[in-house]
């Protein structure tokens, strides 16, 4: 099978984003009265981009004995001058692994929008912006240029902004996609000129392109081997430019802001943007371009960047997530947090393990957010966590999914995936020569995200309403409920191949064979490491229950850590001032700007183009007018002379075909005699 | 005068007459009676070269003559009908009414 699809891989490679893209531009020309069919479009091209997805994965999976499967492709996209820009897709098991992960669980996330986005007027366009992002997302991820993944990158930002402003008659919502696309924008300024210097200093912006491409030992060496501002490399140069890239898209600090807004778009879309899509696609990129971070040693200036914004983020997150009380603020300051968690891997050089707690992360986030839908939805909109509680007697179903995610998000121990992926990230993390500051911060994070999970899941389902609004919810219907239960099962499954024991995943990144190996525990101190995970959730866990299991039952009442917290609470409820700063810093000085030079304008400049003005209209004026009179009166007189003339001519050719005839006569006549007698 | 001077004045005249009657007449069909005088002149100018020109055993001249004829009819049936045609449309056949070309 795998052999027989061999030769036709880099055509269909191609239709795994181009699909989603095609379904995504037929629907922009239906009607809205047609949303089912736009649904139906969406869907199908989704499924049949998975089946793809599946069957290349397939194709990476036999390993050939050389390093890991790749293929590569590149043609030529245009030309200037001597230089040609080539495009192509680039298959090998870590983009294998993310299309195979993004078109499954963004087709649930779609299976489950049709049911969430049911009663939507604008069904259909919904359903176009989801097949676009999907569309941009797989192309970033097949990509084998920096340029085609940068284009697609840039896509994934339209469709988010088009998605978060989905509502957008409601001013938050519109503000939220705005602030989201004008953030991503400046880490993309970054990531743009990173790009730029990447080309410049080596002349290509293919990632593999059989020895000549940009991740490969010449141009490598190339981009390390020379030196600009501060002694830094190019390389590292352009990578901490990248970095900001990968900082903006995928909200590390300080670019996050947008994120906990982008909670303004439907929930199936904050499901895409924190799982599938998105955020993932920074990730995937500094994943790819991880030979460059990594061009000289495993200690260079953006490596460690790197590694330290990642674990500040993941702590700052992780901290403001306790004080949050929206149910799905909370997810997306836990999101952060995840990601700060995998640069933390990407940083310290455990690629393979950032991107196992990418896709484990993908699925258990993803599951998190639909059933956070499914409670909203149950609960007729409410989102407030404070006005919850009691909900797992009613919503029996979605709480049981609602747990699994939730535990493998904490990391329970042994059965869930994400526990798994968060040993492997704090693995890589200890061993690091770099330092310890961004294994405490990760440990750190790892403790509160237990709590914070806790908390959430303890004022949510636990107590007794609190409200009478969510005292009779309702449970979601087959078609929300079965999305949860398949990305459930995949968040638990997947802890099966990653495990010390079995690391299948990790050697298929690399092109090896797995092999079962019992005494894994007893190497590098994972004894340790296991123990300290334990530690970490069963404390986290526990300070949780302590604290919110006799939660009071007014809704008004205030949180019982906000007491012990006192100011700090406060600081945390407002995620450390980052708004605020912004709006003062950034925001505030650039709309006094804005408001003098508007005032600059209607003081000095409008009058003066008004003065202007009336002098040209009089200038015109007086030129109108000697135009009229003097020109344009001595060409027409001109012409009705010339009329006359041509008519009195005209009167010769009397229409007679005789006098014609005579008049040729005595021409001939008259030649002739001119003829012979001269 | 030898034979061929008679028959070339003979034919001169034919063709001056043909050529006055095309320039002064105003009926349309005494315009083609002399087109057709014009053309017979020329006839009768290929038998005469012939004649009492010297020997011609591939017959060059008749077969000239023959041609002209076919033409001529030719040219006669073509002329009535638009003569024809033009009546239907001006109710006459004086050229001095079909001047519509007039500037």
């Amino acid at each position: 099978m795998a052999d027989a699809l061999q030769p036709h891989l880099p055509a269909l490679l191609w239709w795994i984003p181009l699909l989603p893209l095609l379904a995504a531009a037929a629907i922009a020309f239906l009607p809205d009265a047609r949303g089912r069919l736009a649904s139906k479009l969406a869907l199908g091209a989704l499924g049949v981009s998975c089946i793809l997805a599946l069957l290349a994965a397939n194709c990476t999976l036999s390993p050939s004995g050389e390093g890991a499967f790749r293929l590569a492709t590149a043609t030529t996209w245009f030309t200037f001058g001597e230089s040609a820009l080539k495009v192509g897709v680039l298959l090998d098991p870590m983009s294998a692994a993310m299309i195979a992960m993004v078109t499954f669980v963004a087709l649930w996330i779609f299976i489950y929008s049709t049911a969430y986005m049911a009663e939507e007027k604008r069904f259909g366009r919904f359903f176009g912006f989801l097949s676009l992002f999907c569309g941009a997302m797989l192309m970033v991820l097949l990509a084998n240029s920096l340029l085609l993944l940068f284009i697609a990158w840039e896509l994934v930002g339209l469709a988010s902004y088009l998605l978060i402003g989905f509502y957008f008659e409601k001013p938050s919502a519109a503000a939220a996609a705005q602030k989201a696309f004008i953030t991503t924008r400046v880490g993309d300024m970054a990531f743009f000129l990173g790009m730029i210097w990447l080309y410049r200093q080596t002349g290509t912006l293919l990632f593999y392109d059989g020895g000549n491409g940009l991740l490969e030992s010449g141009a490598l060496a190339s981009l390390a081997g020379t030196t600009t501002i501060g002694g830094l490399t190019v390389s590292a140069a352009a990578a901490l430019l990248l970095l900001v890239g990968a900082m903006g898209k995928s909200g590390q600090v300080p670019l996050h802001t947008w994120l906990p807004d982008a909670m303004e778009g439907p929930t199936p879309v904050s499901a895409l943007i924190h799982a599938a899509t998105m955020v993932a696609a920074a990730l995937f990129m500094v994943a790819r371009t991880h030979p460059i971070f990594s061009n000289g040693g495993d200690l260079t200036i953006p490596l460690t960047a790197t590694a330290w914004v990642g674990g500040i983020t993941a702590l700052y997150a992780a901290c403001v997530a306790v004080a949050q009380y929206d149910f799905k603020r909370i997810l997306a300051y836990s999101t952060i947090s995840q990601l700060g968690f995998m640069m933390v891997a990407l940083g310290t050089g455990g690629v393979g393990a950032a991107m196992f707690h990418l896709i484990a992360h993908a699925f258990f986030k993803a599951l998190l957010f639909l059933s956070a839908g499914s409670v909203i939805h149950g609960c007729h909109g409410e989102q407030d966590i404070r006005n919850m509680g009691g909900l797992s007697k009613p919503l029996r179903r979605t709480f049981l999914a609602y747990a699994i995610g939730m535990m493998a998000l904490s990391g329970f121990p042994f059965l869930f995936s994400g526990f798994w992926s968060k040993e492997a990230i704090l693995h890589s993390a200890q061993i690091w020569p770099g330092g310890m500051g961004p294994f405490a911060l990760a440990v750190a994070a790892a403790l509160l995200t237990a709590f914070y999970m806790t908390r959430q899941a303890l004022l949510v389902f636990f107590g007794k309403p609190r409200q009478p609004g969510v005292e009779h919810p309702h449970e979601s219907p087959a078609v929300m409920l079965v999305p949860l239960y398949v990305l459930a099962a995949g968040a638990v499954l997947l802890s099966l191949i990653a495990t010390p024991f079995w690391p299948w995943f990790e050697k298929w990144l690399h092109g090896e064979v797995a092999h079962f190996h019992g005494g894994a525990l007893g190497e590098h101190g994972a004894v340790g490491l296991l123990i300290l995970s334990l530690v970490l959730v069963s404390v986290g866990v526990g300070l949780g229950w302590l604290l919110y299991r006799r939660v009071s039952n007014d809704s008004r009442a205030r949180d019982p850590l906000s007491g012990k917290l006192g100011p700090v609470w406060g600081f945390l409820e407002r995620a450390m001032g980052f708004d605020a700063l912004y709006q003062k810093c950034i925001i505030g000085p650039l709309a006094v700007l804005a408001s003098l030079i508007d005032a600059l304008e209607l003081g000095i400049l409008v009058p003066i183009m008004a003065a202007g003005e009336s002098v040209l209209k009089a200038f015109g004026r007086l030129t109108g007018a000697s135009d009229e009179r003097g020109i344009n009166a001595g060409f027409d007189g001109a012409c009705r002379g010339l009329k006359r003339r041509a008519a009195d001519a005209s009167h010769s050719q009397s229409g007679r075909i005789q006098a014609y005839l005579r008049t040729i006569g005595l021409g001939i006549t008259a030649l002739l005699l001119l003829y012979f007698c001269l | 005068m030898n034979p061929l001077a008679v028959l070339l004045t003979l034919s001169s005249v034919l063709f001056a007459l043909g050529l006055f009657a095309v320039l002064t007449r105003r009926n349309a069909i005494l315009v083609l009676v002399g087109i057709e005088l014009m053309l017979n002149a020329a006839n009768l100018n290929f038998i005469g070269f012939w004649r009492f020109g010297p020997p011609d055993p591939q017959l060059t001249g008749p077969m000239f003559v023959l041609f002209g004829i076919a033409i001529a009819a030719a040219e006669a049936a073509v002329g009535l009908a638009i003569i024809l045609m033009v009546f239907r449309h001006t109710r006459s056949t004086n050229l001095n009414s079909s001047d519509s070309l007039h500037g």
